[in-house]
This record gives C-alpha cells, sequence and structure tokens, in this order.
C-alpha cells in the first residue's frame, strides 16, 4: 500500500523550502523502493512550523515541522512512514493547539485538502451550498447572509448582505461579482492562504453570490505579488469548469456563472475597491467619486457586488449551516470568525480563525508565543499600512471592529504586526507618508500632496527643527488629509502618523518635552 | 529569463489573443511584460493602434503601475520587502547589506543585477522576505541573501 505524504504547495511554505524538500522526498522513496503517494496540499496556517509534512498514518496524519530537505533521508531512517519519532515530529495535526484552538468556519479546508482535485473538495462538502442555494433561491440566500452579519473583511466592514440586496434590487441584464483579491496591506496573507489552499471554496462563494443577485460573470483581481496564486487559482478554475462546476447552465440549474482571474500590477491603491474596478476595465487604477456606488453602477457601469476573497469564502458555510449558526459566534456587531494573521516580530506567526472578541494579547501571547527576538513588545499595527500603531498598554482590546474604533485603530483585514522595542516610531510614521506619497493615485490634493508634505515634515521633526512649529504643522496635515482626502489612502495614512505622535512622542527626538497634549 | 527582441508580429498575435479590447490593457502589458521584459516606445504606439485608444491613454496606464518597465531588467532582478511588516524584522538593514554587497541602490542595475523594493509579498509570518525572479522567498538573513545572489549566476 502506499502511504501519502503531504508537502505544502503554498507561497510561505515554498519561501522556506517546501519544493526542495518535496524533491527530496519523491527522490528517496524511489532510491529505497518506498511507495509512496505525494500530495501538494495547501497550507493549514501555521506559517511558523512550515514547511509542514504530513504522513498518512492510519487514521491520522502526523505532522513534521520545520523540515528541510537535509533531514528527509534521517527522517526516512527514523520511520518516517509508520510516523517514527524524531527531532522534527510535532505528533498529529490534529492535536496540534494552535491549530485545534480556532474557530475554522471559512479556512477548514485549508491545508486539509487537494487544492487542485475537485473530488476532494467535493468529498469536503464542495459544492454542497450551491446547490442549496439552487434550492432556496436567491432571496433566501440574501436573507441568510443578513442574518449571519457577515461584514466585509477586506477591510471596510460593511454588511454584505445589505450590498448584495442593493446589487440585486438594481435592474440590469448584465451584472458582476468581482472578488477583490488585491491583498496589499503588510502583515495580511489570508486571501493568499485561502486561494492557495482551498480556491473552489472561494469560487463556490463567487457562484453563490451570483446567483443570489444574477450575475453570471465574476471576476477575481489578484495582486501579481502572489504568482503562485495566479497559478492555483487557474487550474482550479479550469478543473472546475471541466467538471461541470463553472460555464452555463451549471449541473442543469440553468444557472450560468464563469470566472475569470485579472492581475494588478503592483499598485497598491488598486485595492480600493473602485480604483481596482477601473484597474479591471483595463486602466490606470485612478479611485472614482462615490456615489454610484459600485452596488449600483459599478464594473463597465453594470451593478456590481465587490466582496473580499475572505468574505466570499464565509459564504458557503453560512449557506450549509444557517446564517444564525455564524451569528452565534463573535461580540457585539462584529459576528462571526476572522482569519486573524500574525506576522512581523513574531514567534509563531501565521493563520489564526477566531470568533471576534479575544483580545490582541491573547493572540500575540497565547498564539504568537511573544515576539520572535524575544524582547518586549513596543508597538502593534494591526490592520495595514494605514492603521494605528497600537502601544503595548492597549493590547486587552478586544478585536470588535467598533472596539477598535473607539481607541483610534482599526481592525481592517485582520493584518497583526508585532514590533519590539528597537523599534523607532518616528521612522515607522514617516515611512507611513512615504508609502502614501509612493501610492498615491493622485486624484485628490490632500493625499497626492500631503503625503509628499508629510515626509518633509516629518524629516524636520526628526532633525529636531523648529519643533513646536513643525509638530502643529504635522498634526494640522493630518487632519487635512484625513478629512479632505477622496478615499482610504489619503484618509487613513494619517492613523498610524497620529498614533505615533500620541504613544511614541520620544521616537521624534532626545527630549520628551513633545509629549500629547 | 529568455525574453526576445520586440516584434510588431509577434506583439500583434498576443494582442489579437485577448481580442484587441481596450479593457485587457493592463493583462496585455503583463504579457508583453512576459515576453519582451519591458513595454517600449514601439510596444505604445502599437498597443494604442491596435485596441483603438490614444498613445497617451497607454503611456497613462503603463506608467501608473509599478509593475511595467520603459527599459529591460538586468537578467536577475531582486526585490526586497520594504513593507512593516519585514521591516519589524529588520528589513532595512537586509536592504542596507544589499545594497552595499551589490553595489546597487535601490532601481539601479548592473549587467546581472536589478534591485528594488515591493512592498509586501504576503509573507508576513516568515519575514524579512525578497522575490528573485519572481520567486518569494522567506526568513532571509544577509548571509542567506549573499548565498542566494552567488548562486544565481548557475541558473542564469
Amino acid at each position: 500500500m502506499r502511504t501519502r505524504i503531504y508537502v505544502p504547495r503554498e507561497t510561505a511554505a515554498i519561501s522556506v523550502g517546501a519544493d526542495d524538500v518535496a524533491i527530496a522526498i519523491a527522490r528517496y522513496a524511489k532510491e529505497h523502493d518506498h511507495s509512496i503517494e505525494l500530495v501538494r496540499n495547501g497550507s493549514w496556517g501555521a506559517t511558523w512550523l512550515e514547511p509542514l509534512v504530513e504522513v498518512v498514518v492510519g487514521e491520522q496524519r502526523i505532522a513534521y515541522g520545520n523540515v528541510a530537505a537535509g533531514d528527509v533521508a534521517g527522517l526516512f531512517e527514523s520511520g518516517l512512514l509508520d510516523g517514527g519519532q524524531h527531532d522534527k515530529r510535532v505528533g498529529p495535526v490534529n492535536e496540534i493547539p494552535y491549530l485545534i484552538n480556532q474557530d475554522r468556519w471559512t479556512f477548514w479546508r485549508c491545508g486539509l485538502i487537494n487544492p487542485l482535485s475537485v473530488d476532494d473538495f467535493l468529498a469536503h462538502q464542495g459544492f454542497k451550498a450551491i446547490s442549496r442555494a439552487f434550492d432556496a433561491g436567491p432571496q433566501a440566500v440574501i436573507d441568510m447572509i443578513k442574518a449571519s452579519g457577515l461584514r466585509g473583511r477586506g477591510g471596510a466592514g460593511f454588511p454584505a448582505g445589505i450590498k448584495w440586496q442593493t446589487v440585486a434590487d438594481t435592474p440590469g441584464q448584465q451584472k458582476y461579482v468581482a472578488c477583490n483579491a488585491d491583498e496589499g496591506d503588510s502583515g495580511t496573507f489570508s486571501d493568499r492562504i485561502m486561494m492557495e489552499s482551498d480556491p473552489l471554496g472561494l469560487v463556490e462563494g463567487m457562484m453563490i453570490a451570483g446567483f443570489a443577485v444574477g450575475a453570471s460573470k465574476g471576476y477575481i483581481y489578484l495582486r501579481s505579488e502572489y504568482p503562485l496564486t495566479y497559478s492555483v487559482l487557474n487550474r482550479a478554475i479550469v478543473a472546475a469548469r471541466e467538471s461541470g462546476w463553472l460555464g452555463e447552465n451549471i449541473q442543469g440549474s440553468g444557472f450560468d456563472f464563469d470566472i475569470d482571474v485579472h492581475l494588478g500590477a503592483g499598485s497598491y491603491v488598486c485595492g480600493e475597491e473602485t480604483a481596482m474596478l477601473e484597474s479591471l476595465e483595463g486602466k490606470a487604477g485612478v479611485i472614482r467619486y462615490k456615489p454610484p456606488l459600485p452596488a449600483i453602477e459599478g464594473l463597465f457601469g453594470k451593478p456590481t457586488v465587490v466582496n473580499n476573497v475572505v468574505t466570499l469564502s464565509s459564504v458557503p458555510n453560512i449557506v450549509n449551516l444557517g446564517g444564525e449558526k455564524y451569528a452565534a459566534y463573535g461580540v457585539n456587531r462584529s459576528t462571526g470568525t476572522l482569519a486573524f494573521q500574525l506576522a512581523g516580530n513574531i514567534k509563531r506567526g501565521g493563520l489564526v480563525e477566531k470568533a471576534f472578541g479575544l483580545t490582541l494579547r491573547e493572540l500575540i501571547e497565547d498564539w504568537g508565543g511573544g515576539t520572535a527576538s524575544g524582547r518586549p513588545v513596543k508597538a502593534v499595527q494591526v490592520g495595514g499600512p494605514l492603521g494605528a500603531y497600537i502601544p503595548a498598554a492597549q493590547l486587552d482590546t478586544p478585536m470588535d471592529y467598533e472596539a477598535f474604533i473607539t481607541i483610534g485603530a482599526m481592525i481592517g483585514h485582520g493584518g497583526i504586526v508585532v514590533f519590539d522595542d528597537t523599534a523607532d516610531m518616528a521612522q515607522q510614521a514617516r515611512f507611513a507618508m512615504e508609502f502614501c506619497a509612493l501610492e498615491s493615485c493622485g486624484k485628490c490634493t490632500p493625499c497626492r500632496i500631503g503625503a509628499v508634505r508629510g515626509v518633509e515634515v516629518i524629516d524636520r521633526l526628526i532633525a529636531d527643527e523648529n519643533r513646536e512649529e513643525n509638530y502643529e504643522l504635522l498634526v494640522e496635515l493630518c487632519d487635512t488629509m484625513e478629512n479632505a482626502s477622496l478615499c482610504a489612502m489619503g484618509g487613513m495614512t494619517p492613523y498610524p502618523v497620529q498614533s505615533v505622535l500620541k504613544y511614541f512622542p520620544e521616537d521624534f527626538a532626545p527630549q520628551k518635552e513633545l509629549a500629547s497634549e | 529569463m529568455t525574453r526576445e527582441e520586440f516584434s510588431e508580429d509577434t506583439a500583434s498575435e498576443i494582442t489579437a489573443g485577448f481580442g484587441n479590447r481596450p479593457e485587457m490593457l493592463v493583462q496585455i502589458l503583463h504579457a508583453f511584460m512576459d515576453r519582451f521584459g519591458y513595454i517600449g516606445e514601439e510596444a505604445v504606439r502599437l498597443l494604442a493602434a491596435n485596441l483603438n485608444l490614444s498613445r497617451a491613454d497607454v503611456h497613462g496606464v503603463v506608467s501608473f503601475y509599478h509593475d511595467f518597465r520603459t527599459a529591460p531588467a538586468a537578467t536577475h532582478v531582486v526585490k526586497i520587502c520594504a513593507a512593516e511588516a519585514c521591516q519589524a524584522m529588520g528589513s532595512r538593514s537586509l536592504a542596507d547589506h544589499a545594497s552595499k554587497s551589490l553595489g546597487l541602490a535601490m532601481h539601479e542595475s548592473n549587467d546581472r543585477i536589478t534591485l528594488e523594493p515591493v512592498y509586501c509579498l504576503g509573507n508576513c509570518a516568515c519575514s524579512p522576505a525578497i522575490m528573485v525572479d519572481g520567486k518569494t522567498i522567506g526568513r532571509v538573513s544577509p548571509e542567506r541573501f549573499d548565498r542566494i545572489v552567488a548562486g544565481l549566476d548557475g541558473r542564469s
């Protein structure tokens, strides 16, 4: 009997040697006449253990963590095929505390299945939800999404059910589903893990959205920094087409739906929904005025559902299990789960899908194990480059959209970037402005010019020139950008800057008298 | 990476493959990049003609996106992530090290390597990360960086 071995084909795992490990395993098995079946799964999201190799022994999958190609011979000699003892042995994958203590509503198939196999997907509840949706009808599906309280996971947190209702209620022959996979925020990779580990889960979510609002065409706008994701998505879509799960008259339902993947081209602002639509139309990613909302006049002027990868991927289980069940997770108006991403200076980085309501400290300490450097946490940037730097004193804030707004921060796409006490926060504030200057689409003045002036003013502050004057100027500039920019790029770039002024003023200069009022 | 000389026939074949549809411009530019390595003046002229756009339209799109070069890069493109998660793990000093050891400032090339920053590779739990010829590499120490760069000649 052939022994099945899983080695991830996922960007993070490959970035630390998973391909070399897979080759070494195949070569060793061939040379020693071991009969194995090598499956390239996605990632469970325990990135700190990558490359994570699993061997199927009886009913269990025995995991070995941080495996290097050079370990392979030793692993086989230690009885890898029987789950033998070895320094790298972690134990059964379904007993790893990092994984089993999560609430895997959306990411439950990630790591478990072969992402490119329609059969494997079907064997794990795949396409069950779209079949249910066909039976229930479009409005019943929208009602389920409303009942779930699902909010947009890209960062803005707008209720998905209301957006879908708007598109469904807007008359039009042609409507679209545009999936935002332009995951540009530093510290975030949940979209990528989903697309590389369970691409058909996203496909099914998009199909359900299309069915609910009356759209026959879907686009995935994928950032070009994810070349492996591009290949996995395209292969999965072809496999779905070939098995009759995409295309015309899907499984005899009378519903037509197909998906194209379009690549971005290295522009951060194209993650903003209207810039993304412009880019999907082949133009420069310059944002549009709102209104009209994309739900009413979106892609090519047609009613369009614009949702993030994780939002859409959360949908199949909402349809399978009911909106109320999803709404039972979480706190207040933050219902359900979020895939938090532990990144930067953290010992156990990776993806943690949990119900809203746990604290930032629990994520960083219980899951993350503290900093990678072993030094104290100085600041945590949550929600990407436009998110505030949260000081260690506020780590007990619960992960809840509204609780974060209360402390002047945002949850965004759930990225958590940890900095230790060696970080120079004045440099981080400067970078926020520098990045905005680099990535501004240029449509509005506060963003285009403000960011350039922001870098200059911060440089003068760091150089200790006319402190009070420059401090006041920076505060005013932040205020102008926040209130007068057209989109979140210029409007939220001040957040990290203001948080540094407020919590880390001493980093701006040797003296400390600059403390905020 | 093997790239071919720009030719109008090949370029027109590519645009025809996209139905000469103007809304496919960004995707076509990616195809040109893969094939020719850059978007030159003659490519802009051809795109404008084939897609029924003005040259200014095409130029506006080419110049908006970081991915589209107007001149060829060196044989190897080394990108160092300069975004926050990698900054928290020392990407600033990794970038300094790279500049020093290659003798290149960011956005500069020698006959072998083009050095550039990139703003997030989505590999933020394996910081600092770099991308070499389209391949993402994580947990990159200065020593590992030197080994990777030294190994490039063997497979160029």
